[in-house]
């Protein structure tokens, strides 16, 4: 998702709205502060603010804002605080945020959210700060034991030495007295020269655990106590429940209680998930479809290219296109569509509540906590601060946890138990209600000179706002900035430009954030334009796209190091192609290069994938490269096989035989080169699943001259 | 009542024979460590090891395991192999989420076990049961060499 331009939540995140175009960092915020009472603290703990607690142990505690849905978010973000406060990372101790808008919402999503890849943007100055207004005041305190300049001291492991006189003191030592003093303001961040833990490698402090069955993910809770549930959604949205055989399902050896959420779910609670399942196949609900009993994919789609056929609103013009285009030497026109998407993350979803009359307790993995506490609150009739929310590891969400349907439903069933439930969605009820992708319906067209330039160029964006559900005041005038992300931002340098948006809610589909989010999706659109246009102009791919890119440095560099690295333009063996795509998204860039072969089957063959990518400062580069290496795969997994689709109202797939995954055997090798620089931090958890789609169908035409403008691929490309 | 043989304890159980092996070590003996991921066996997130064999215990009878020896990713470490692919899985850093990796432990230890050294096609066949969401196939492959060549 973009940077939202959200109400700030808190005067403290009030932030120059100028300031957040284009990914830019806030400088000089102030950091909120965590007074003992209100807090995830103890007594005797140093907190000069909400991000940091330091024991009379010496133990280093980051209070992360963001949580790991396996990005490395929690190592990423105690490098920044450990790197201004001189601590090892084996120092500090991880601890997800409680639900505190206030102190722990995303200064660019203004939520307390993890998504859109803007955790390292958002955290880069205040965690420092943290980081070293802790220190400030530690070191502060030593220096004054010692009666010497603050200056003259350093501090190496979490302790504070004063070399002159040969002492030194630990930061337990003095963290109590530290925590009498005020909290300066003015605290000066390191230079990026003296960077000991940015930038660099560093080992990750979640993988230990996952490598041995010891990480706890929501789906481990354990409660004293506790029963264990399953449950069946209504498979048509708005349909009602007609029926159940509740006797057969209570005969269930193990089966403790059947419970009914309106016309919305029934649930089986049992001593086991498979007393459970078994209860609720016995069950065997029966539901009505009511009026989206009639929907298809295709009434889906016929209703989006009826919708695309009107004018949308205007989110760049830039010269007149439509004009431009119209006395052009050569004009080319496309529609582009893509699915819906399930986001399966190999972790289904689940919840573990314990509801009391006056107060309650979940133990879940989400991306939005403090949304998940509203939910439960608004369930079981409590205020939120009623609401306890353990937040655990999550199993993968890519988007799917920064809904809160799951853990709403869950509250409603776990309101009518007496005892602790987790509640265990089976991997068909997970994919049949999620909260998809959007379809998209894309209309683009272009206008070129007789030497092949651009002088005209239009996309029409249809399909669902997310925004105007997700965060209603973000969508402005009828504009989702989301939908056009990636559309009315290309790297490219065109005369004249129109891009538009057209709302369009698909019946009975609910629709959600996916990895990737816009530039996903308009990406793969654009791109896949670009090279149509290259191939017209009968220009090569790379070539045509240096051309449009002499004001773009850092786009060109990247594209230069992927067609370099790639080998671009060296001869292949037949039935071989290699396909490009350029990005600018989420404040990185990043170039692609797909080497493919398709089978005179028609099977896609991924032989091989180099990316470069300049996201300015980075934090960690390994993670950098699996953040590439893993989101570049999702994408080709998901460009290759997936979407979703309905008859008589309810989704068509199931589980992963007929949702498919890309597995080892299927995977590119693939090479991620950086660019390193002094730029601003860029995200990059999701660059390289946008990337994907663009690069391979791109690949798919040189290697076969079949230009696929709809995806998925696999079901549309021929053999030989 | 069953007696089960999980990592080299007996446990008692009284759950009825159909009962898949995945939900009898989660819920019933409470360790976590192996996952639910389909329970259809498409996606390799619950393998543990049944006399030494790679198995998928979401579809597994708990009642078809008499005298069998049941090994999960909480014990594999104090195997040779187990021990070596989990350190190479750190050493190359494979883990994101980290949800599946218990099931790709277990195969790659178990792929170990049967082939010393194997081969790009070998890591192929022994680990194409298991999906990683978050694709860190790469990093498995590479660790596994590593962990071969110990």
């Amino acid at each position: 998702m973009p940077i939202l331009n959200l109400e700030a939540p808190s005067r403290r995140f009030v932030l120059k709205a100028s300031a957040l175009a284009g990914g830019g960092l806030l400088l000089s915020m102030r950091l909120p502060s965590l007074a003992r009472a209100d807090g995830p603290t103890d007594s005797a703990a140093f907190m000069p603010n909400a991000f940091v607690k330091i024991d009379a142990a010496g133990t280093v505690t980051l209070i992360a804002p963001h949580t790991e849905v396996g990005q490395g978010i929690e190592t990423a973000q105690a490098m920044l605080i450990g790197d201004e406060l001189d601590v090892g990372l084996d120092q500090i101790q991880v601890q997800p945020a409680p639900p505190d808008i206030k102190k722990y919402a995303d200064p660019l999503l203004g939520d307390q959210a993890t998504g859109g890849s803007t955790s390292i943007r958002s955290d880069w100055t205040r965690l420092r700060q943290a980081g070293a207004t802790a220190r400030a005041m530690l070191v502060a305190v030593a220096a004054k034991r010692w009666a010497v300049d603050p200056q003259t001291c350093r501090v190496e492991r979490g302790v504070i030495h004063h070399d002159p006189s040969n002492r030194s003191l630990g930061y337990g030592d003095v963290a109590a007295d530290a925590a009498t003093l005020p909290v300066p303001t003015d605290v000066k961040l390191k230079e990026a020269a003296e960077f000991k833990l940015i930038g660099t490698s560093a080992k990750r402090l979640d993988t230990p655990f996952k490598v041995n069955g010891s990480a706890v993910f929501g789906i481990d809770a354990k409660v004293p106590g506790m029963k264990f549930g399953t449950l069946a959604l209504v498979p048509v949205v708005g349909g009602k429940l007609l029926g159940m055989n509740e006797a057969a399902a209570r005969k269930v050896s193990g089966v403790r209680d059947v419970v009914r959420v309106g016309d919305e779910a029934v649930a089986v609670i049992g001593d086991h998930m498979w007393a459970a399942k078994q209860g609720l196949e016995a069950l065997a609900p029966t539901w009505s479809a009511e009026r989206h009993g009639g929907v298809t994919l295709q009434t889906i789609v016929a209703e989006m290219d009826k919708a695309s056929r009107t004018q949308g609103v205007i989110a760049k013009k830039e010269g007149d296109a439509e004009a431009s285009i119209a006395k052009a030497a050569t004009k080319l026109s496309a529609i582009y569509e893509l699915p819906f998407l399930s986001h399966s993350p190999m972790e289904p979803l689940n919840c573990t509540l314990h509801i009391q009359a006056d107060k309650a307790e979940i133990w879940v993995g989400t991306q939005v906590p403090v949304r998940a506490q509203k939910a439960v609150a608004d369930a079981a009739g409590l205020s939120p601060d009623k609401v306890t929310v353990n937040n655990l590891y999550m199993g993968g969400a890519f988007g799917r946890r920064l809904d809160i349907d799951s853990v709403a439903i869950a509250a409603k069933i776990a309101a009518q138990l007496q005892y602790p439930v987790k509640l265990v969605w089976t991997r068909e009820e997970d994919l049949r209600h999620d909260y998809y992708r959007p379809y998209y319906y894309d209309r683009v067209s272009a206008g070129l000179d007789a030497e092949g330039r651009i002088v005209g160029w239009t996309h029409r964006v249809t399909g669902s706002s997310i925004m105007a559900r997700w965060a209603p005041s973000a969508f402005k005038n009828g504009l989702d900035s989301d939908a056009v992300e990636g559309a009315a931002d290309t790297p490219y340098e065109v005369p004249a430009t129109l891009v538009d948006y057209v709302r369009h809610e698909p019946a009975g589909v609910n629709t959600g954030w996916w990895r990737g989010v816009g530039p996903t999706h308009n990406v793969f659109v654009t791109e896949s334009f670009v090279d149509e246009i290259a191939s017209a102009a009968g220009k090569d791919a790379v070539a045509y796209r240096r051309s449009m890119l002499g004001k773009n440095p850092r786009a060109l560099a990247v594209l230069n190091l992927a067609a370099e690295k790639s080998g671009w333009g060296t001869a292949l063996p037949p039935r071989c192609g290699r396909g490009v795509s350029v990005q600018f998204a989420f404040g990185s860039y990043v170039s692609c290069v797909i080497e493919v072969e398709v089978s005179t089957a028609g099977e896609i063959l991924l032989r091989r994938a180099t990316v470069a990518i300049d996201c300015g400062l980075t934090v960690n580069p390994d993670t950098v490269v699996a953040q590439i290496e893993g989101g570049l795969i999702l994408g080709l997994s998901t460009a290759m096989y997936n979407q979703i689709t309905l008859s008589a109202g309810a989704i068509d797939q199931s589980n992963f035989h007929d949702y498919r995954a890309m597995r080892i055997n299927e995977a590119p090798k693939i090479a991620v080169h950086q660019i390193r620089n002094a730029e601003k931090p860029g995200g990059v958890g999701e660059t390289g699943t946008a990337a994907a789609a663009p690069a391979l169908g791109n690949a798919i035409f040189a290697a076969t001259g079949q230009r696929l403008r709809k995806l998925p691929f696999a079901p549309g490309l021929k053999g030989a | 009542m069953k007696t089960l043989n999980i990592n080299g304890q007996f446990h008692q159980v009284d759950v009825p024979d159909d009962m898949p092996l995945l939900w009898v070590i989660r819920d019933v003996l409470g360790m976590t460590g192996t996952k639910f991921g389909c329970g259809i066996a498409q996606c390799g997130a619950c393998t543990v090891h049944v006399d030494g064999e790679a198995v998928r215990s979401c579809l597994y009878p708990v009642g078809t395991l008499d005298g069998k020896r049941v090994v999960t990713i909480e014990a594999v470490g104090g195997t040779p192999n187990g021990a070596k692919i989990q350190k190479a899985w750190l050493d190359r850093e494979v883990v994101q989420c980290g949800y599946c990796q218990s099931g790709q432990i277990m195969s790659a230890t178990a792929l170990l076990d049967r082939i010393a050294k194997p081969t790009d096609a070998d890591i192929d066949d022994a680990m194409s049961g298991n999906i990683c969401r978050c694709g860190t196939y790469v990093r498995i492959r590479d660790a596994i060499h590593a962990a071969a060549e110990v």
